[in-house]
């Protein structure tokens, strides 16, 4: 019996600068995960990911993401996930150089992973 | 060590300047990934968790004081002001932009250097013993061999497209510092019964999801047979090796499959068919290759300074019985600079560091550099009276951690962290080690013990060859740590074995520690390491240590 699906978001590597983007419900491509579209149809998060697949000059390798809702937005609900929302733990750089805050819910949400 | 000649040259800024055209027809949507993809990897472009990651080969892991510095400026102007150290005796920047990348290469070219054939299944860097040139026990430096395979294997037009990646190691020492036997080829320098130096020649080793041991394919090589023997052994593997299936693809499954005899029959088949196109050249050009590696003029000088240091800084004693090894020169000494200090990222090395150790190597070590695949940083030829302001100025610099061969001196794979095919993270758990032993202040009473750490099954942190190894996986979701014993990386290569089950994120540093503490507890005294422990007492009273629980289970 197959899995019923869960909630999704799109997620990339942007072409120039190779960091995680997440598709946003303008169709407009984000850096921060809590501004992604959390996808809760499967029907529609294999639209989307097939337009995100259309536009190869952004998006590198497009995919769909496991996430949850959260207060600040979707959060991951797989470790690697959590990783690419946030950055390497040794050190602090990605994404929670430049977004402390959401990196913050990130990492409480990477506790119940 | 080799310096590039105008040739090389025009060949390394060619190669700059078709990638810049393909970044830039990339870049403007002229060329799809799929097209782009299999380029960039040509050029040593991978594309990570967080962002592009340039791998930059040091040829068998030799480096002058200019090329550091490049490689400083380089970290500091097109990435986050710091560089890793891998396994393979590469240097990998980790957050550069893609239009950039061009310009970084062009950079390294600057300086002789570049990043072709560090991806691709071509054959890769060449690797060889971090200490080629200096250490007491060598037969001979393997650095020239090293640069005649690299030139050799450089664009070979056959090898551009093999069944998968192909590693090459060379050891001029029995000691084999190079893991000859867990490579694709491994290549020792002996002396056969007339005195003659030539090469064993070992096949089919590796780590990877299946680990397997190399095998001897020839026992004594001539010199002058070198590269037409290995350009046979790629040969056959090209012909015969799986292209249906990448986890059969390598050497060491096409031996296995076909059996070592059958290897040995084909290649000597297809040597004798090569072997008259060699028709010497490459031995006239050998000869001018080793005079560039010949040995600098070394010093004569006083050790009493070094010795009233040594009995007047405890510090300073410790550090240089640790990390300091005997070199053939009298008076002289290997100095390694530990890249793992207690709670650092194994390996990583940023700009001031960089340039610290190229002066030091200019001012001490007569210019030469090497980086080892245990991911640190050798001065080959430091005069032992040197050494006290050698380790001043490591210390001032944080770089003094006297930990060589000890249980922080952990190999540890970029992982989850970085990587994109990681299942868990590495260099998290080597540091909660290294900061766990060194609050425990037990580290050199436990003496040599090697911990190696993987992300996942492609065993880029050589997990299968640590005395004790570590292997990160995804159970169910969640980061879990298998742990291995029993490997060993020396001459006599041992595959480690599974323990048991895996150890969740915040259980695997107590495990490591109940572990080390139980061998504290069984060796016959401190001059019993933990592998001769392990091999004396077998696993069972070390697995008793991982799995306390389950003993009492059975006890019950």
């Amino acid at each position: 019996m197959p899995r019923p699906f869960t909630p999704k978001v799109v997620t990339a590597n942007d072409l120039v600068e190779g960091d995680v983007i997440y598709l946003a419900h303008d169709g407009a491509w984000v850096r921060d995960m809590c501004m992604a579209w959390l996808i809760e149809d499967e029907d529609e998060a294999a639209t989307q990911l097939a337009l995100a697949e259309t536009q190869p000059e952004i998006a590198v390798g497009p995919y769909l993401a496991g996430a949850k809702a959260c207060p600040v937005g979707p959060v991951p609900t797989h470790f690697r996930e959590v990783f690419r929302a946030n950055g390497p733990s040794n050190r602090a750089h990605g994404k929670q150089a430049s977004a402390p805050v959401a990196a913050h819910a990130y990492a409480k949400a990477a506790a119940h992973v | 060590m080799y310096d590039y000649n105008n040739f090389d040259e025009g060949f390394v800024r060619n190669r700059v300047s078709q990638f810049r055209a393909q970044v830039a027809r990339r870049i403007s949507g002229a060329l799809t990934e799929d097209e782009f993809k299999p380029l960039r990897l040509m050029n040593g472009v991978y594309l990570q968790l967080h962002a592009y990651m340039l791998r930059v080969a040091i040829p068998y892991g030799s480096l002058n004081p200019h090329q550091m510095r490049q490689l400083a400026m380089i970290a500091e102007r097109w990435d986050k002001g710091y560089g890793h150290w891998t396994t393979r005796q590469n240097i990998q920047y980790n957050w550069p932009r893609l239009a950039d990348i061009p310009d970084m290469l062009e950079a390294l070219a600057d300086v002789g250097m570049h990043a072709i054939q560090t991806s691709g299944n071509t054959i890769r860097n060449v690797t060889a013993d971090h200490f080629a040139g200096a250490a007491a026990d060598e037969i001979e430096d393997p650095r020239p061999t090293a640069e005649l395979l690299r030139q050799w294997s450089t664009d070979h037009p056959e090898f551009q497209f093999l069944p998968r990646k192909f590693k090459l190691a060379v050891t001029g020492s029995k000691a084999d510092r190079a893991v000859t036997k867990a490579h694709d080829i491994g290549i020792r320098i002996v002396k056969n019964d007339a005195g003659e130096v030539g090469y064993q020649i070992l096949v089919g080793g590796g780590l990877g999801r299946t680990p397997v041991v190399g095998q001897v394919l020839k026992d004594f090589l001539p010199r002058e047979d070198l590269l037409p023997y290995v350009e046979a052994v790629v040969s056959v593997y090209n012909t015969l090796g799986r292209r249906d299936n990448k986890y059969k693809a390598r050497i060491k499954i096409t031996t296995m499959e076909n059996g070592i005899d059958k290897i040995h029959d084909l290649v000597e088949a297809r040597f004798a068919q090569l072997r008259p196109q060699f028709s010497g050249i490459d031995q006239a050009h050998f000869a001018d290759i080793s005079a560039n590696f010949k040995a600098p003029e070394f010093k004569t000088a006083s050790l009493d300074g070094y010795h009233a240091a040594r009995d007047a800084d405890p510090i300073f004693r410790s550090w240089s019985d640790t990390n300091v090894d005997d070199h053939r020169a009298n008076g002289y000494g290997i100095v390694t600079i530990s890249m793992k200090a207690h709670g650092a990222t194994p390996g990583d090395a940023d700009g001031n560091q960089m340039r610290m150790i190229a002066d030091l190597a200019e001012q001490f070590g007569h210019g030469d550099i090497r980086i080892s695949h245990e991911q640190n940083v050798v001065l080959p030829h430091v005069h032992r009276a040197d050494l006290p302001a050698v380790f001043a100025t490591l210390r001032a610099h944080g770089l003094a951690t006297a930990n060589a061969g000890l249980i922080s001196d952990i190999i540890a794979c970029p992982g989850m962290d970085y990587c994109a095919l990681a299942t868990a993270r590495s260099i998290p758990v080597a540091q909660e080690i290294a900061e766990r032993f060194d609050e425990l202040k037990i580290e050199h009473d436990v003496g040599h013990l090697q911990i190696k750490i993987s992300g996942c099954i492609n065993a880029c942190g050589h997990h299968h060859l640590g005395h004790i190894g570590i292997l990160g996986l995804d159970r169910a979701g969640v980061e879990n740590y298998q742990i291995t014993l029993g490997g060993d990386a020396g001459p006599d290569t041992t595959i480690g074995k599974r323990a048991g089950p895996g150890f969740a994120y915040d259980q695997i540093v107590p495990a490591i520690e109940r572990l080390v503490l139980a061998y504290l507890d069984l060796r016959e005294d401190e001059s019993e390491t933990f592998i001769d422990a392990f091999r004396r007492l077998g696993e069972a009273p070390f697995k008793a240590a991982l799995y306390p629980e389950e003993d009492k289970t059975h006890a019950a």
